[in-house]
């Protein structure tokens, strides 16, 4: 990591370093007798561990000058590793969460495992923690192949990856403490937001700067979909996360806006990080890796154009739809819902594209796991495309709102599509990375897949079944004209539901830990026949910007 | 780069782009997502032309439906209320003897009842109503403030130590914590408390021991329990020989009980639940005696 790094790039990186620990050191002072102050030491260890890091692995010596013919992937082999940690971690933190609706006595009295905090530990972990280190290792790596040049320099990613994972650090040590702003995927507080806006500006200028000095004629459409992701989430972020902090010794905050105002606000974003990170992101990485795996052109570019802009466009006017029959006015929520569904087409025409991209290659994806888990993510990918449209609807939205329907929606776009392409990616990718022939153990892989998708499974049936149940029950009125049942009693109801929920959580759980030994030991493989890496074409020229 | 080439499998040619080989073919948009898409969008131009849709500025466009969410949700609720106006101001204004005797109202109020209670009385009082450990049941004979529809109501309205102006009011003293009565003291109020029920417990407590206890009841606690100790709805002081006990009448709770002492609290749900509402909830208590 450090052996990387030009003279120049361990200066700029101390500096840095540097600064960030004046900085923690400032929050832990001036927040003593706040949580802030806590955070204020965790952006002082972090950074000073890094510090140390960087001095004891500096030996003077410059690095190799023949690394400049090769792509940087360094950065994006630290990303899969602290992708799968925060995988692990973020399912196992949503098991505990679904049991505890079925046994609530397992917060053990203790605050911080009390639902309303590990409920965002759980999402933010897996949303930003395992999605976003995902999205940021393939993003670099599928930039620097498709643009046949290396990334500009050595500092910028470490500087993202690094900081982007202080950012979900803060972000979930904080929700523990009871730190959160309490908009539903955006509870960090402003100086974590602050921070990764930051971060998040790096990111987009790594990806300029190596497209700009691409040596392909086109910019290949993986790349459209990474950057409307990086930048579409930037201005989502900060919008949303507009707010005063009370003092600059306290985490707490203030938003800026109120009322339906916020609501609005706060569902532009919620809905658009939907589209943006989870579903832009994530299409960059199956552009990419399922024609790769699969050897196959892709069907069509044509298709390719009219889903991009169809998406980018529709998606912006959706967010609406999560306010349905509230105070928000009658002509916003007729506009949230007639995007929604028009949004479907292009949602559709995309799953196609990648299903069709496999005409041909069926063959494999029937012997091939990896292939699979992106074949599934695709179809996945469909059916969660459509369930959301058909709940944007206003009369389906009143039986489905505020049930498990919502739930069990949000997981088979999660787990079946997010989770599934990640997982297939990775196993294509880990022995591209770390140049071994094969992944460890392809009947590990079968495995996984396995329990990925009965857990799946097991999660949306039971979460139907609940939400369909729970909406069923809080509308219905006996002959006098009142309700037939009490909150309670569909508590009672959900009980089975809930225990199968957390079930199926389980098995996709264990999956993901027999993904992460499998990756494990194909890193620690001895080596094999060092193919030559994954064919890449060679890198074009050398990194201009990447002198001393 | 690569130039367009013929791809085996579809026949189709590609794009001619190549990025680290991945090629394009240059299949034409199908059919079937031009219509769809097409589709789709005309459903979205149905719906704005005939719901509310577009902002203009300080309006919007209001759609020839002439639909609005809180005209319709205004109108609804009217009409809920008119179609259940009949019988709900039969319960209302009706007392509570006719309306149960009128089979036809008291269906509706167990119907309906049953869902108040359990929204509302349930989460401390049981889903059936029989209590538990620092809840009285309501389906026993042992009333605190009294069991008829009368009494009841009024709890209903103001509450017990609640936030209510008139609510009731009590409060059993910490004897112990407070230093009015010894440890033995107590011992001894319990072995007699224990005595009082129907049958007593035998706690092999010793005659002198229920009778020294019995004096100390005579001293401290009969103001409010009773000579007798059956209690005093007046007060809201529970019934000591009907062997229903709200916080439990084990030695061990007992003794909690006397040396720390006893303000249960139940809110009032005037302002909270409609006149009606209380009548049917009240209604609906009384029938839980029934079974």
């Amino acid at each position: 990591m450090v052996s990387q790094l030009t003279p120049g790039e361990r200066i700029a990186a101390l500096i840095t370093l540097i600064l960030l620990a004046v900085i923690g050191l400032f929050m832990a002072a001036a927040g003593r007798a706040d949580p802030l102050g806590a955070h204020g030491f965790v952006v002082l260890l972090s950074s000073t561990g890094l510090i140390f890091l960087l001095l004891s692995k500096s030996n003077g010596t410059p690095p190799d000058p023949a690394r400049l013919l090769q792509y940087y992937d360094d950065p994006t082999k630290l990303g899969i590793i602290l992708s799968m940690i925060w995988a692990v971690f973020g399912l196992f933190i949503g098991v505990w969460v679904a049991s505890l609706l079925a046994w609530p006595d397992l917060t053990f009295d203790a605050a911080w495992a009390s639902f309303g905090r590990l409920r965002p530990v759980h999402t933010t972990s897996v949303i930003f923690g395992f999605g976003g280190n995902a999205l940021i290792a393939t993003s670099l790596h599928v930039l620097q192949r498709t643009s046949r040049a290396r990334l500009p320099e050595q500092f910028s990613p470490w500087f993202v990856l690094l900081g982007y994972n202080l950012f979900c650090i803060l972000a979930v040590s904080g929700y523990f403490l009871g730190v959160t702003q309490s908009k539903e995927y955006a509870e960090a507080e402003w100086y974590a937001d602050i921070w990764l806006v930051i971060v998040w500006v790096v990111y987009f200028g790594i990806y300029i700067r190596t497209l700009a000095r691409r040596q392909e004629p086109h910019i290949y459409v993986a790349n459209w979909y990474y950057m409307a992701f990086i930048l579409v989430v930037a201005m989502l972020h900060i919008v949303n996360n507009l707010a005063i902090p009370v003092s600059m010794g306290h985490a707490k905050s203030y938003s800026a806006f109120s009322g339906v105002q916020d609501a609005m606000t706060q569902w532009w974003y919620g809905h658009n990080a939907v589209a943006f990170f989870l579903t832009a992101g994530f299409l960059g990485m199956m552009y990419y890796y399922l024609p790769k795996r699969a050897e196959r052109p892709i069907f069509s570019y044509r298709l390719s154009i009219i889903s991009f802009w169809g998406i980018t466009f529709m998606y912006m006017w959706a967010g609406s739809h999560h306010l349905h029959y509230t105070a928000l006015p009658h002509w916003v929520q007729t506009l949230g819902m007639s995007f929604s569904i028009v949004l479907l087409v292009p949602s559709w025409a995309s799953a196609g594209n990648a299903l069709a991209t496999l005409n041909g290659a069926w063959h494999r994806v029937r012997d091939d796991a990896t292939l699979r888990f992106m074949m599934v993510a695709a179809v996945f990918y469909g059916l969660t495309t459509f369930e959301g449209s058909f709940m944007a609807i206003r009369p389906v939205n009143s039986l489905s709102h505020y049930t498990d329907w919502t739930i069990g929606h949000v997981h088979a776009g999660a787990l079946g599509w997010v989770a599934m392409i990640t997982f297939g990616t990775f196993y294509c990718l880990v022995p591209w990375m770390w140049k071994q022939e094969r992944i460890y153990s392809p009947k590990l892989v079968e495995w996984h897949f396995w329990l990925a998708l009965s857990g799946t499974i097991v999660y949306v049936f039971a979460m139907w079944n609940s939400g369909i149940i729970q909406g069923l029950m809080w509308r219905t009125y006996n002959e006098s004209g009142t309700l037939t049942y009490s909150f309670l009693e569909s508590l009672v109801a959900m009980e089975p539901y809930y225990i199968a929920r957390a079930f199926g959580g389980f098995l996709f759980l264990a999956g993901a830990v027999v993904g992460s030994y499998n990756i494990w030991m194909t890193i620690r493989m001895a080596r094999g026949v060092p193919a030559t890496p994954m064919d890449d074409l060679p890198v074009s020229r050398l990194a201009p910007e990447a002198g001393e | 780069m690569a130039l367009e080439e013929r791809d085996p499998v579809t026949g189709r040619m590609t794009t001619g782009h190549e990025w680290n080989g991945i090629k394009e073919l240059d299949t034409p948009v199908p059919k079937v997502v031009i219509f769809f898409l097409s589709l789709a969008s005309l459903i979205a131009v149905i719906y704005w032309v005939l719901l509310p849709a577009w902002p203009l500025g300080t309006t919007y466009t209001k759609g020839i439906l002439g639909v609005d969410q809180r005209a319709t949700v205004k109108q609804r609720l009217e009409d809920a209320q008119a179609e259940r106006s009949a019988w709900m101001q039969q319960i209302e204004q009706g007392d509570a003897e006719s309306i149960r005797a009128d089979p036809n109202l008291m269906r509706i109020v167990r119907e309906s009842g049953r869902t108040l209670f359990g929204d509302n009385c349930a989460v401390c009082h049981g889903i059936e109503g029989t209590g538990g450990k620092g809840y009285p049941s309501l389906t026993d004979e042992a009333w605190l403030w009294g069991g008829d529809a009368e009494s009841i109501a009024e709890t209903l309205r103001v509450g017990i130590n609640a936030a209510h102006d008139e609510t009731r009011a009590s409060q059993m003293l910490a004897f112990g914590k407070d230093e009015l009565l010894t440890r033995s003291e107590i011992g001894d109020l319990v072995s007699y408390v224990r005595s009082l029920g129907k049958p007593g417990v035998d706690d092999r407590s010793s005659a002198e021991e229920i009778a020294r206890g019995e004096e100390a009841f005579i001293e401290n606690c009969a103001s409010c329990h009773g000579d007798s100790a059956e209690g005093d709805i007046e007060q809201g002081a529970p019934n000591l020989t009907d062997n229903e006990w709200i916080y439990g009448g084990d030695r061990r709770t007992l003794h909690t009980t006397i040396y720390s002492g006893r303000q249960g609290q139940m809110p009032s749900w005037q302002g909270r639940l409609s006149d009606a509402e209380r009548q049917i909830l009240t209604l609906y208590i009384l029938s839980l005696q029934e079974k």
